[in-house]
């Protein structure tokens, strides 16, 4: 007995003074919200969150925690240490993915079925404005100098550039087919696309809003209808990118400077969204259909671990 | 402009190198019973297939077609692009049951839900997408309408008319000048013998469909086949497709009964299926033939022996279907049932799709013109989202488009065709139905 409390009490001061960092997921088939101990490589607990919970993201005072709960047609606030409810905010219907900008006071929601780009006043839980986009909107950015928000639709393979000053569409470059996810590079200079039917990554200058580079990816074994690129993300340096490339259970590895295809990583299956530790020293990814997250170690370049975490994990952040 | 160069050799190499990958990989897969019988087929598709990818993967290196997708869109000059739709009005066929109403106008919705997707792009784009609609009456002329309204004013047309008059309309002369888009038959003569270089096919054709319940019976070990067939033609063409997918999978089927339509009062479904169903060998799973639905429904919890139905009964093949929700789907049918009050019919779907498809090809190359909107199609670089997992594309050796079947029970979706397993070299769609090597379609002649 007192063997195990002592055990105990030694796990809990590890979790609360050694390893601050904390990995936050969503678990779209759960409803819940899974914490993991990116360290220890262990999850800590589930929290119940509410319906069908899938965007994630974290005030830039990383102390609330916004997840879009598709089904209750809302995005609730949490706290981001308690996990307590502190509010809900206007999304509008079918709320998926969503953007903050910079300053953490404006929220930029897709709404899948009406078309619409969604602009909240986080504060004062107000919508400012919706604006008409192309069909099925998907991917939602917003540049790190708070000058573009960024809407790509899905069925429209449009990517729209939306002046973050008049919330209205300026350009729009078309790309490949069906584009999912959208990322900034720090600069700003440069916005990465992924196209998940035509399997391409397309890099996109913010000056000419023209295409400079298309991507492609070859996976040994794996047939290119099975490589479709969801999630993307860039390293704060600019040195490396990171895509995410579904079916194929890979994340490629992509060199910012050359694009050259580095590596691909094997994790697991049907992975979707990506995220950094706030030191930029690890990636975590989400992997819906095989229940888990896989741990990259980013100096080495090897995944490192896979924690299980529930039913269809679908979107990641790290907490510091 | 800029164009991807594609090396020759490489792929070549790639290729040979896939075929060893999947070959030791079934040798080493000891679940797979069939595996030798599938090992055979790869060393079968090696030594065929490999001679025709040649021409094909140095058509591969040809510049892709993306003068467009480099630019940033401007939205002056509107270009136009008018799509004609082509159906018959028919008689609604006998039923067996109240629960699912008669459709009379399966396929315009979707055509129309395409449209209005195409011209969200083209807002965009400076494209403007018209459908205009000719719906023929019961007695009248399908070939009469075409000529004196549709030829001549335009280049795109979407056709839902049965096999028998499909063929006919696309024999004349001057349909030759459109492209017709086929989003009412499943024929597998129109897409082998009969083929012709502008008419593409939507719907997968009778032999996808057999080839997809195929699969999930071998992965289920359903080995030992009862195949029942309705009276009607289209009955025999499925079950001729249900006998290649046996011969494809090294399946057997142990006995072939015709249901005949007797009026004997003394005859009821209870009875007669009991008697009709026993076989002399046992059999693990009953096929059914019965396009039209007219006893197929009564097969079910009431054969001689418990066995599960499949075909056009029972667990169904089809491109589209109101259980499927994955990859997106559910936003496209709340989309559909929203428009149209019911739910998306396979033909709504392939006409959806047939629209897209041109709304592609005309967004990639800023084009309006048959021939260039026609090649862009026949690209590598074409790719459709159907809304089920895996990009589609035009088979360039048939006009038939690449798709996944859904394998349906009336309440849930059950598989997802091509069945995890079974491999091909290129896209493992190319499992289901005719492919490059099998293809009767000769349409250089």
């Amino acid at each position: 007995m007192q063997y195990h409390s002592l055990k105990w009490l030694l796990a809990l001061s590890l979790i609360s003074t050694a390893h601050a960092e904390n990995v936050f997921v969503t678990l779209e088939k759960d409803n819940a919200l899974a914490i993991v101990d990116p360290i220890e490589g262990k999850l800590l607990k589930t929290v119940p969150v509410g319906q069908r919970p899938r965007g994630i993201a974290l005030s830039p005072d990383n102390k609330h925690l916004y997840i879009a709960t598709s089904d209750d047609n809302t995005i609730k606030v949490f706290d981001a240490n308690t996990f307590k409810e502190l509010g809900k905010l206007p999304s509008g219907k079918d709320p998926e993915t969503f953007a903050l900008n910079p300053a953490g006071d404006k929220m930029y929601v897709s709404n899948e079925d009406d078309s619409l780009v969604t602009v909240i006043d986080i504060k004062n839980k107000k919508v400012l404005k919706q604006i008409k986009v192309g069909v099925e909107p998907e991917g939602i950015t917003v540049s790190p100098d708070n000058q573009w928000l960024i809407s790509v639709s899905e069925t429209t393979n449009m990517v729209h550039w939306i002046d973050t000053k008049t919330n209205t569409i300026v350009a729009n470059t078309l790309v490949d087919s069906r584009p999912r996810a959208a990322s900034f590079t720090a600069d700003s200079q440069q916005l990465w696309v992924t196209s998940e039917m035509a399997g391409t990554l397309l890099i996109i200058d913010s000056q000419s809003k023209q295409i400079i580079k298309t991507v492609n990816f070859d996976v040994p074994g794996i047939t290119n209808d099975k490589i479709q690129p969801v999630g993307v993300i860039i390293d704060k340096d600019r040195n490396k990118g990171y895509v995410a490339l579904g079916p194929a259970n890979r994340v490629a590895v992509i060199n910012a400077k050359t694009y050259e295809v580095e590596k691909v990583l094997l994790v697991g299956q049907r992975v979707w969204n990506l995220a950094f530790s706030p030191d930029q020293k690890r990636l975590y990814t989400t992997n819906g259909t095989s229940n888990d997250i896989s741990l990259i170690d980013i100096e080495s370049q090897t995944v490192t671990k896979s924690v299980g975490v529930g039913t269809y994990p679908w979107g990641v952040v790290a907490k510091p | 402009m800029q164009t991807i160069q594609k090396n020759v050799i490489p792929l070549k190499l790639l290729a040979i190198k896939l075929y060893c990958v999947q070959a030791m990989r079934l040798v080493k897969h000891p679940t797979l019973a069939q595996g030798s019988y599938i090992l055979i087929t790869f060393v079968f598709y090696a030594v065929t297939t490999l001679a025709f990818n040649l021409n094909d993967v140095q058509a591969a290196t040809k510049p892709t077609i993306k003068a467009a997708a480099k630019q940033s869109i401007n939205t002056a000059a509107k270009q136009s692009i008018n799509i004609a739709y082509l159906t018959q009005e028919q008689n609604p066929p006998a039923s067996l049951s109240n629960l699912d109403p008669f459709i009379k106008e399966k396929g315009v919705i979707g055509a129309e839900l395409g449209i209005n997707d195409n011209n969200t792009t083209g807002e965009f784009t400076g494209q403007q997408f018209t459908l205009k609609k000719f719906i023929v009456p019961i007695d009248g002329n399908v070939n009469e309408t075409f000529t004196k309204e549709i030829s001549g004013q335009f280049k795109y047309l979407i056709v839902n008319l049965p096999a028998a008059q499909l063929k006919p309309l696309a024999d004349l002369p001057v349909a030759k000048d459109l492209l017709l888009f086929d989003v009412g038959t499943s024929d597998d003569s129109l897409r082998n013998e009969e083929c012709q270089r502008h008419v593409l096919h939507l719907l997968p054709s009778r032999a996808m469909r057999a080839d997809a319940l195929a699969q999930y019976m071998m992965k289920k070990r359903w080995t030992q086949w009862f195949l029942v067939i309705g009276p009607n033609p289209e009955d025999k063409l499925y079950a001729e497709a249900i006998k290649r997918a046996a011969k494809r999978f090294n399946m057997k089927i142990i006995a072939e009964k015709t249901w005949e339509h007797t009026y004997d009062a003394r005859r009821t479904a209870q009875s007669d299926v009991a008697v009709f169903s026993q076989t002399e060998d046992p059999y693990d799973v009953l096929v059914v033939a019965d396009e039209q639905g007219q006893f197929g429904e009564y097969l079910d919890y009431r054969t001689w022996i418990p066995r599960p139905v499949i075909g056009t009964q029972g667990l169904i093949a089809t491109p589209w279907h109101k259980t499927h929700e994955q990859w997106g789907a559910v936003q496209i049918q709340h989309r559909f049932l929203e428009k149209a009050g019911r739910w998306m019919e396979e033909q709504d779907y392939s006409a959806y799709l047939a629209i897209r498809a041109i709304g592609e090809a005309a967004t990639r190359t800023q084009s309006n013109e048959l021939s260039k909107l026609k090649d862009y199609i026949f690209s590598d670089s074409f790719t459709l989202n159907g809304y089920t997992g895996t990009p589609l594309s035009f088979r360039a050796w048939d006009g038939q488009l690449r798709q996944p079947i859904l394998l349906a029970a009336p309440r849930s979706l059950v598989a997802v065709a091509p069945i995890d397993g079974f491999l091909h070299p290129k896209t493992e769609l190319d499992t289901l139905g005719y492919d490059q090597p099998e293809s009767h379609c000769q349409w250089n002649k």
